[in-house]
């Protein structure tokens, strides 16, 4: 254990307070009557419903499945029917709702049919199989782990990093799972490793949880491969990816960079965890740890179905009066929640109940004094100063020259700050305004295109046509042409002439071949008459093919 | 003073040459101006401005033809970009063009549309599916919300639907409302 380790730059040192939930033993949250669980608990798109409303499902059964590469499946936490599949509350800052099914328990808590995972299937059938039993990473950004689990050909990924910082105050649900749990979350390592190939495994655990270090070393020697439990020095963000990356390899992730193009994965306990439950024992992720803590009688941890409201966790633990907030997440980067009706989703790793003396409220924020406090704490190396200028501002490419988006929302400028200026909500206005306006700008892109194709289809419809009118006006005319070119007349005039004459003649002909039906039984008078009139006519039929004979002799 | 004259003119003459060879062969084709301008308006292509479309109008503005102000969808973030661009002083959005409107798309109830064809032949982009004597329907997520399929539709089966705030499309807002609130608080 003698491993160089490595410091990143700024952090800060806010008051643990792990000890108030991570003496209790865990406890498995009841099953509530109804179940909420959303579908979009990931990142990437979100999960397609595959049950109806009415719908008996057993637990552990697929509700819904990925909808294309970065997603993920999501299921039933517990035995019951499906009575609705709609709007409902979220756990999000907005209160907005989103797409739920919600399930009526039955009861009987029943699972599916639990099959393990053959490890030595085809390594990216195994990675649609983990995507379907609807695996995201725990740690907080809850992306996908299929995904992160596909080395790929272009990055070779040597080394692999158990992420067991827990470095956010006030959260205990990964120190209480390492210490229960080592064995189950180095089995989920073995798989991970099976799939990344990974040479160098190391684990991080902030050096405040010297039980879950224990248990993990203990562990890691029961293990045929190695695995190197380090003990970090406790330092806010110490749990941050980057800077857990940082602290145990010296390598920094560039911006605007992965962690895998550098050769290094990071997963948290909990997925690993996760993982190895979905790959031993065929349980796809229906529950995780949630720490319930802050302003309750029994602060602890709880093992919570998916889709449990919040509120029976925070009765469960014992909720007191004067309570003014409750956040999920930790104080540094959790966010405040609408209501407690919203579920628990993957993403939950604590519930912070907040309270006046707990939580005092900020004071008012002054305007800033670029002292850059915030430049000395941030551990992305960042200027927050200068950010919260140009976002202030609304001057977003400044800010992006300034690498908002390297900004982790740590908190620790924030924190830091002796104007108490909300910082990280200056940076996350930016960072989504941003965001708005690129979806704005393809928008916009597509209409340009759509609007100039519309305007050069039209222009070629026009085209076309007048090529159509034009095309049936010279068959026409190489029609008329025909019938005078067969009998050898050149000219226009001619053709015209002869065209003319050829319509007389077979007029002519119809005429004289329709015999008149009353000429049977004439009296003198009337054949006289018929015979005056058929000279005439003759006499005109005549006249009219002169200049027919005309042109013949011309010809 | 004549080798003087001579100098200069000589220099005059090479950089003249150079500047007119320069002139052919690195030709722009368009109106770069114009260009910009376009990427700027928000395509909405509703024709508000007077012009047939945000190209001939950000064709006017290069030209000088039109004011800057007359893109109500555009908005006065959209005068203010157009103003710094062409570094004019931003003024008002000219409310003869229109006023600002929420975001929305075009919905047809599909119960009272006969199948005229009209509004598909008004739509600037396309986002009208349907035939003669069939229902039609819009694509929501090509409509720009122009307003431009409304007047043509004989039996007025066409509505403007606000786009609402959903989770995907929400945003974080911007914090300095809340530091106002607090302090007319503290004052009060």
């Amino acid at each position: 254990m003698s491993r160089e380790l490595f410091k990143f730059k700024g952090g800060v040192h806010p008051p643990e307070h792990k000890a108030e939930s991570n003496a209790r033993p865990i406890h498995p949250a009841p099953l509530p009557k109804k179940l909420v669980i959303p579908l979009r608990q990931h990142i990437g798109n979100p999960a397609k419903p595959v049950v109806a409303v009415g719908d008996p499902v057993k637990k552990g059964q697929m509700i819904a499945e990925a909808d294309g590469y970065i997603s993920t499946a999501v299921h039933a936490s517990s035995s019951g029917i499906v009575t609705a599949i709609d709007l409902q509350p979220v756990p999000h800052i907005s209160g907005l709702p989103d797409l739920c099914i919600t399930i009526e328990t039955d009861g009987h808590d029943e699972w599916i049919d639990r099959k393990p995972l053959d490890l030595h299937t085809e390594p990216s059938k195994l990675r649609m199989q983990l995507r379907d039993m609807g695996l995201a990473g725990l740690g907080g950004a809850v992306f996908p782990s299929a995904v992160k689990l596909d080395p790929g050909a272009a990055h070779p990924c040597p080394t692999l990093i158990i992420n067991g910082g827990e470095c956010e105050p006030w959260i205990t649900c990964d120190d209480v799972l390492m210490r229960t749990h080592a064995d189950e979350i180095l089995q989920g390592v073995a798989i991970m490793r099976h799939l990344l190939g990974c040479s160098e495994i190391l684990v991080g655990i902030e050096d405040n949880k010297p039980e879950a270090i224990a248990a993990m070393r203990d562990a890691a020697a029961r293990m045929d491969f190695a695995v190197e439990v380090v003990a970090v020095p406790a330092r806010y963000p110490g749990g941050g990816a980057k800077q857990m990356i940082q602290v145990l390899t010296g390598k920094e992730v560039p911006s605007g960079k992965l962690s895998t193009d550098i050769g290094i994965q990071v997963f948290n306990v909990g997925t690993t965890y996760a993982l190895a439950r979905a790959v031993h024992h065929g349980e796809p992720l229906i529950s995780r740890l949630v720490t319930v803590t802050g302003h309750v009688l029994r602060p602890q941890n709880f093992e919570v179905l998916i889709g449990t409201p919040m509120h029976t966790l925070i009765t469960l633990a014992g909720d007191r009066d004067g309570t003014t907030g409750v956040l999920m997440g930790g104080p540094m980067m959790g966010v405040p929640m609408p209501n407690l009706e919203v579920p628990v989703v993957k993403a939950t790793n604590c519930l912070l109940v907040k309270s006046a003396e707990l939580f005092p409220p900020l004071p008012k924020a002054l305007p800033c004094i670029r002292c850059t406090r915030c430049a000395e704490a941030c551990p992305a190396e960042l200027q927050p100063q200068e950010l919260y200028r140009f976002a202030k501002a609304g001057d977003f490419g400044r800010a992006q020259e300034y690498h908002l988006f390297d900004c982790i929302e740590c908190g620790c400028c924030s924190y830091v700050c002796p104007s108490h200026i909300p910082l990280v909500d200056y940076y996350r206005y930016a960072k989504s305004e941003i965001w708005a306006r690129e979806k704005d700008k393809r928008a916009s892109d597509l209409a340009r295109e759509r609007h100039e194709f519309r305007l050069y289809r039209q222009e070629r419809e026009k085209k076309e046509k007048a090529e159509k009118l034009a095309a049936k006006a010279q068959a026409k005319r190489a029609e008329l042409a025909a019938e005078p070119a067969a009998q050898g007349a050149p000219s226009d005039a001619d053709a015209k002439k002869a065209l003319i004459a050829a319509a007389l003649a077979r007029a002519q002909a119809k005429k004289a071949e329709i015999a008149p039906k009353n000429t049977d039984n004439l009296s003198p008078v009337t054949q006289q008459e018929i015979e005056e009139i058929e000279a005439r006519r003759a006499k005109i039929r005549e006249l009219a093919r002169q200049p027919l004979e005309s042109d013949e002799k011309k010809t | 003073m004549f080798t003087a004259i001579g100098v200069m003119v000589g220099i005059a003459v090479v950089i003249g040459v150079v500047l007119g060879w320069s002139a052919i062969r690195f030709k722009v084709e368009g109106n770069p101006l114009a260009e910009k301008i376009d990427a700027i308006l928000p395509q909405t292509q509703c024709g508000q401005c007077g012009f047939p479309g945000c190209k001939p109008y950000a064709e006017a503005i290069a030209k000088g033809e039109a004011d800057i102000n007359q893109c109500p969808p555009g908005g006065e973030d959209g005068v203010k970009k157009l103003a710094e661009l062409l570094g004019v002083e931003p003024k008002p959005l000219d409310e003869t063009h229109g006023t600002p409107k929420p975001k929305s798309v075009a919905f047809i109830d599909e119960q009272t549309c006969i199948g005229c064809t009209l509004c598909i032949q008004a739509c600037p982009v396309d986002a009208i599916v349907g035939a003669a004597k069939q229902m039609h329907t819009i694509v929501a997520a090509e409509c720009t919300g122009c307003e431009l399929c409304l007047p043509p539709c004989p039996v007025d089966c066409i509505s403007m639907v606000p786009i609402a705030e959903d989770l995907p499309h929400w945003k974080w807002k911007h914090p300095v409302v809340m530091i106002k609130q607090l302090a007319t608080e503290e004052h009060a």
